[in-house]
């Protein structure tokens, strides 16, 4: 009994958390499920849109802009060990829209959109506006968790492809004018080296993105614990879930795409 | 009628509900009473299925409430929660009409805010209030237009969770006056759950006591006052003596 009892330790948290991913995947398989079954509430994805889309513009095209520009810097430094200060342009615009782009607009959009959408539900919850919802015979999933979901997994790629321009147009502002880079020839090297595939594949990322973000200020919201400290705890799990999921989602959507 | 057999709801370990036997006649206006914890809420989420019990059964109007159309069920209902539950991203007409809105009572927009104005009105509030929003209205102003949204798709029973809690006697006296004239004329089935016994006296055809999860008495509003339960007597006087036991 002594002897195993590290592994109930371990085997605790282990077995927790499965059940976590147990629940948060059937919360998705409904959320999924709602998608394409009526009534629809265009409204509140509209408003939903706005909310993750519009206003999430600044902070994720802050981001980018300073990130290509700190990349061309970087890149710079590293290549002028081995004289390869040329690759600095295609570099930029691969690591962007690759990586970069949608996984850095994929934590802004969690730490912004994720945490408000949990405290908004969680508020909801904790003063029974969810049971009133229900009472007034609104399927709180179709008009709360559907139209957020699909907002953001149609919103996030918008924000990625705005955040990819900015930041390879921070590279090209570093490589000019810092670097002595030739406007002509940077913009060159950039359009020569870079595929559609490289375009594409940050865009679904950013789809997979968004589609986890809300998913998880909606779970955690929906599942918030009473009080304002039941709010606050979700609205933390929340945006700490949508983060370390967006990072182990980016690399098996790495693997799946760029494996060889 | 609404009526509730054997129903039984746990959470965890904590059993709340042990076998509630309850019979609320059509038309008539039922208070249940009974201390802080002692399951009111959850008996009412129970029946509008918002809390599913362990085991029981519940009718209204002879239909189990578990197998009917969802939808169609609900329609039936009105309820003003305890703190009112107003949507905060809506005005008021929008919260008041939110039914006439969407769903099977869908009606056009134009008609429902006129709809909503009315049914403020018939609360007591005035048509300005209409375009406000939740968190710009006192604590009285929320509850009646939680009961202007209760009464705005026009349903054959409504339930209020403590309605009176957290307002001052004459707004309390102002919201029992109301529930009492909306009831009677709308012709309805009420269901209140309270502990304030200003409350009982100004709503109820009917009265009934909650206690250790089971119903402890029952009967017409005149009789609660004679009845000899040592439970009743206990709660509507208020005093700390008796079978019900101070600390829970």
């Amino acid at each position: 009994m002594t002897a195993l009892a590290p592994f109930s330790i371990l085997g605790r948290p282990v077995l927790g958390g499965l059940a976590l991913l147990g629940r948060i995947a059937i919360f998705a398989a409904e959320t999924i499920s709602h998608l394409a079954r009526p009534p629809f509430y265009p409204k509140e994805f509209l408003a939903a849109l706005m909310q993750i889309g519009w206003f999430s513009l600044p902070v994720v095209a802050l981001t980018s802009l300073f990130t290509g520009g700190a990349l061309a810097l970087q890149i710079y430094a590293g290549g002028a060990r081995f004289s390869a200060e040329a690759v600095v342009p295609s570099i930029v615009a691969i690591g962007m829209v690759r990586e970069l782009g949608p996984v850095l607009g994929g934590l802004m959009v969690a730490a912004r959109v994720a945490s408000s959408i949990a405290a908004e539900i969680g508020t909801m919850k904790v003063t029974e506006q969810i049971d009133a919802l229900v009472t007034l015979s609104t399927n709180p999933m179709k008009y709360l968790t559907v139209p957020r979901v699909l907002a953001a997994t149609i919103a996030v790629p918008a924000l990625v492809a705005v955040g990819d321009s900015i930041g390879i147009f921070g590279g090209y502002l570093v490589g000019v004018n810092r670097l002595g880079f030739n406007p002509a020839t940077y913009l060159k090297n950039t359009r020569d080296f870079l595929e559609v595939w490289d375009i594409a594949s940050g865009l679904w990322k950013g789809a997979a993105f968004g589609f986890i973000v809300a998913l998880m200020g909606c779970y955690y919201g929906m599942n918030s614990g009473r009080g304002a400290q039941g709010v606050g705890r979700a609205t933390k799990a929340a945006v700490v879930a949508a983060s370390v999921l967006i990072l182990a989602t980016n690399y098996i959507l790495t693997e799946v795409f760029f494996s060889a | 009628m609404i009526q509730l057999t054997d129903i039984e709801k746990a959470f965890g370990a904590n059993r709340v509900l042990r076998g509630v036997n309850l019979t609320v006649p059509s038309g008539e206006s039922m208070v249940i009473i009974g201390g802080s914890g002692t399951g009111k809420s959850v008996l009412l989420k129970c029946i509008l299925g918002l809390v599913k019990p362990d085991s029981g059964k519940i009718t209204v109007n002879g239909e189990v409430a578990d197998t009917s159309a969802r939808d169609a069920f609900l329609a039936r209902f009105g309820m003003l929660f305890q703190g009112g539950a107003l949507f905060d991203s809506l005005p008021v007409w929008q919260n008041v009409a939110f039914r006439l809105l969407r769903g099977s009572l869908k009606r056009p927009r134009a008609e429902a805010r006129d709809i909503a104005i009315e049914k403020l009105r018939r609360v007591g509030l005035r048509p300005e209030t209409a375009d406000l929003f939740p968190a710009e209205l006192s604590g009285g102003m929320q509850k009646r237009v939680g009961l202007a949204r209760a009464i705005a798709a026009e349903p054959e029973i409504i339930f209020f969770d403590e309605p009176t809690t957290g307002l001052d006697p004459i707004m309390a006296g102002v919201i029992n006056e109301l529930i009492r004239e909306i009831v009677t004329e709308m012709g309805a089935t009420a269901m209140t759950i309270t502990h304030d016994m200003t409350s009982v006296r100004a709503i109820a055809d009917r009265v009934a006591m909650l206690h250790d999860g089971a119903i402890k008495w029952t009967g017409r509003i005149a009789e609660m006052e004679e009845t000899s339960d040592p439970y009743v007597q206990q709660f509507i006087h208020g005093r700390a003596e008796g079978p019900i036991m101070a600390i829970r």
